[in-house]
């Protein structure tokens, strides 16, 4: 096994495993954010939303994630020619980590909306229903009773798909993304080694879905102290 | 402004996209037939795999629990797209290895094999967890009663269990099958030509990626719905001698 | 049911080692499944074309052997050639001392210089200090790829990697990236499609042998010679009785490809 290219990349692995680290980050983050919405127009059951909504986590669900990335980066760039230049310009300047955090925003959306739509089906009516009494408006109900209540529930579930969210990552070096992946694709380049830099890559996911599991262990059992089940 | 999608002079998208020897539609077609190909065998061999897996978990022998654990953390754990290229490469080497042992000629490391084999062995790790989780799940109270009667330890597993566990099994099962035909894309990245390396190849050649990558999703989310329906009423077959499941789960 | 399930499987397995069963044709090129036109693409019946496959035709018609091409990923083409999934390579790789130190070469069946190719209204100036802050883009694991990074790369260029030659041409054409530097084959090739009404050609890059290497030739795994020995001599005479001009006439790249010298 050789390891010597390991000092020369060290500084360009870092920021690719920041550059990973980040797209997990906001793409979790920002996809639950969006998962509310979608949750809420399918249970509302209201015709239209509804089923744009439904429609949409299907095709998150049942497509490749690599394929939605090369749609949206790909697919929508070479429609970028067709637009007049003066407006939209700066469009076609975006770097490709903003498609790579739409794509893996988008997609974790499509996952959580489903799972969260159970759990938000699942708290008791009776709660909801104190909390309207006391005055809280919808929105407020959503905010501190609802939402919370539900994701209790699914923090076993999330902290799995957020394991599956950071296996996803390594896709984001098929377009031009330097993430941690890109770089040891980009050491075998230099080196013509193929299996050192990619037992790196294994070998830290390893290390940081373990982290992220302890990390979710400890949160659970600190929420769990204020769950009265 | 003038808006055109053409990939050349006078050839039309309808063109490009249709049958035979014009248009792609047959090469996404056939790379569609690929993946699914390559998804039944993969899923065959992951569940033989996970079968194996299972059931060492179970056994009394504790260098077999071990081997089985390592399997399956160690599989479920790394990406699969880092997996498939380590595989890739690694089989085609241990491949290489073992002819020029065995003193053989040239043997190949072909496409197909190496796709199903590395997808079956990722299937393997999570199809072991999934069967795990439904052997344990079988009441205690059916294998005393089968062991009871009379039926030794394997008549028991294979007529009291196993189908008792099946339809436990199914949703987990039916969930890795469809995460099995989108893991098939990553194989692309080694250069076999499923449905998302076809695509590419239509796209890069006619220029038309909004269209055919369209196209392509398309396909994929037409084998996952059809995969969905298929294994609904696969669960409903095992189920029929069950009392009805409560409205809301399962969904 | 377990009877159909059984057999199924089997047509399925059958399905798929059908292709297999021309494994055992004589002799296999291997080429990166990206299409490079104008050197190797698919057109829509899905048959390979391209002026290497119209070498390579010519070639085993030459040397006798029934041939046969295999895609491969260009980023894994040398260990799929150590693996023997393929004979020799075929996919426009230059010959380099780096790679000549886990394969080897047959002798050069054709050399073109490496352009840069940008917006129309770019300057002619491809100096390393006219491209700083400017993004360039290159295929990974190739020559150009490697120079752009040296040169451009260390003056202060956005050097970005892409898998394939056709996605970077893909990116120039929708205004992501200012300059592509690749073959001036394929990238001409770029520009005459409809693709290529955005950009232009704006020069050779100046000549590095040690890093663009000596030509392109076909990959070999080491120790193959008499291989390589049969393939050296059906490539002098292509070169010598003119097949190789041929081909190229008809790929209309008469006067831009360098071709081995005429014995």
């Amino acid at each position: 096994m050789n390891w010597s290219w390991l000092p020369d990349y060290a500084w360009p692995l870092w920021h690719g495993l920041g550059v990973t680290f980040l797209v997990l980050a906001i793409s979790v983050v920002g996809g639950f954010l969006f998962a509310v919405p979608l949750a809420l127009a399918q249970i509302s059951g209201q015709g239209a939303s509804a089923r744009l909504a439904q429609g949409f986590c299907s095709l998150m669900r049942g497509t490749p994630l690599l394929l939605q990335l090369y749609m949206l980066y790909y697919g929508l760039g070479s429609l970028f020619p067709m637009l007049p230049r003066e407006w939209f310009g700066w469009l076609a300047r975006l770097d490709a980590i903003y498609y790579v955090l739409l794509a893996f925003t988008l997609n974790f959306a499509g996952y959580e909306a489903e799972v969260l739509r159970g759990a938000l089906l699942a708290v008791p009516k009776g709660q909801l229903e104190a909390a309207h009494s006391l005055g809280l408006n919808e929105r407020q109900v959503l905010r501190y009773v609802w939402l919370p209540l539900a994701t209790y529930r699914i923090l076993p579930t999330l902290a799995g798909d957020i394991i599956a969210q950071l296996k996803s990552t390594p896709v984001a070096f098929t377009v031009p993304v330097m993430d941690f992946m890109g770089v040891a694709r980009r050491v075998t380049q230099d080196t013509a080694l193929y299996y050192e830099p990619l037992l790196l890559v294994a070998a830290t996911y390893l290390v940081l879905a373990f982290a992220i599991t302890q990390v979710f262990a400890r949160f659970e059992k600190k929420v769990r102290q204020f769950q009265p089940n | 402004m003038h808006v055109t999608l053409d990939a050349s002079p006078g050839v039309s998208i309808l063109t490009l996209l249709s049958w035979g020897d014009a248009g792609y539609a047959d090469e996404l077609f056939f790379g569609a037939l690929s993946t699914f190909f390559i998804a039944i065998l993969a899923f065959g061999l992951g569940l033989a795999l996970g079968f194996g897996a299972a059931i060492a978990r179970f056994s009394a022998i504790s260098m077999l629990r071990q081997i089985s654990w390592i399997y399956s953390t160690l599989f479920r754990a790394v990406p699969e797209l880092v997996l498939i290229l380590i595989l890739y490469y690694a089989g085609g080497d241990l491949v290489t290895l073992a002819a020029k042992a065995l003193g053989l000629g040239a043997v190949a490391f072909n496409g197909p094999t190496a796709a199903v084999v590395v997808l079956g062995l990722v299937q393997g790790a999570y199809a072991g967890e999934v069967l795990r989780g439904a052997i344990l799940a079988v009441p205690q109270g059916y294998k005393e009663a089968a062991l009871s009667l009379g039926l030794s330890q394997a008549q028991t597993f294979r007529y009291v269990s196993l189908p008792l566990m099946l339809p436990l099994a199914l949703p987990g099962l039916s969930n890795l099958w469809l995460s099995l035909t989108k893991a098939t894309a990553l194989v692309s990245v080694v250069g076999y030509t499923e449905l998302t390396l076809a695509t590419q190849q239509a796209a890069g050649s006619s220029k038309l990626y909004f269209v055919m990558y369209g196209a392509a999703l398309l396909l994929y989310w037409w084998l996952s719905v059809v995969s969905g329906r298929l294994f609904a009423r696969l669960e409903n077959h095992f189920r029929r001698y069950q009392a009805p499941l409560a409205v809301g789960s399962g969904a | 049911m377990k009877k159909s399930l059984v057999t199924f499987f089997f047509i399925a397995a059958a399905t798929v080692a059908a292709p297999m069963q021309n494994a055992w044709a004589d002799l296999k090129f291997g080429v990166a499944a990206e299409p490079y036109p104008p050197f190797t693409s698919k057109d829509p019946s899905g048959q390979w074309v391209g002026w290497e496959v119209d070498f390579m035709k010519a070639l085993c018609a030459d040397i006798a052997e029934k041939c046969e091409i295999k895609e491969v990923a260009w980023d894994g083409i040398i260990p799929a050639l150590n693996a023997k999934a393929f004979d020799a390579v075929l996919a426009s790789m230059a010959i380099t001392d780096k790679r000549k130190q886990v394969i080897d070469f047959s002798n050069m069946y054709y050399n073109s210089a490496s352009v840069l190719v940008g917006a129309k209204d770019a300057g002619k100036d491809i100096s390393p200090a006219a491209l700083k802050g400017k993004r360039l883009g290159a295929q990974v694991s190739t020559t150009h790829a490697t120079y752009a990074t040296k040169v451009y790369g260390d003056a202060g260029a956005v050097v970005q990697m892409y898998q394939t030659q056709d996605q970077a041409n893909a990116d120039l054409a929708a205004g992501r990236l200012d300059y592509v530097e690749a073959d001036g084959i394929a990238l001409g090739a770029f520009l005459d499609s409809p693709a290529g009404v955005c950009c232009a050609m704006l020069g050779a890059v100046p000549s590095a042998p040690d890093v663009f290497g000596q030509g392109v030739g076909l990959g070999l795994r080491k120790g193959e010679a008499d291989l390589a020995a049969k393939l050296n001599k059906g490539i002098a005479d292509l070169a010598a009785n003119g097949t190789l001009d041929k081909i190229t006439s008809t790929w209309k790249l008469t006067g831009k490809i360098i071709l081995p010298a005429k014995k």
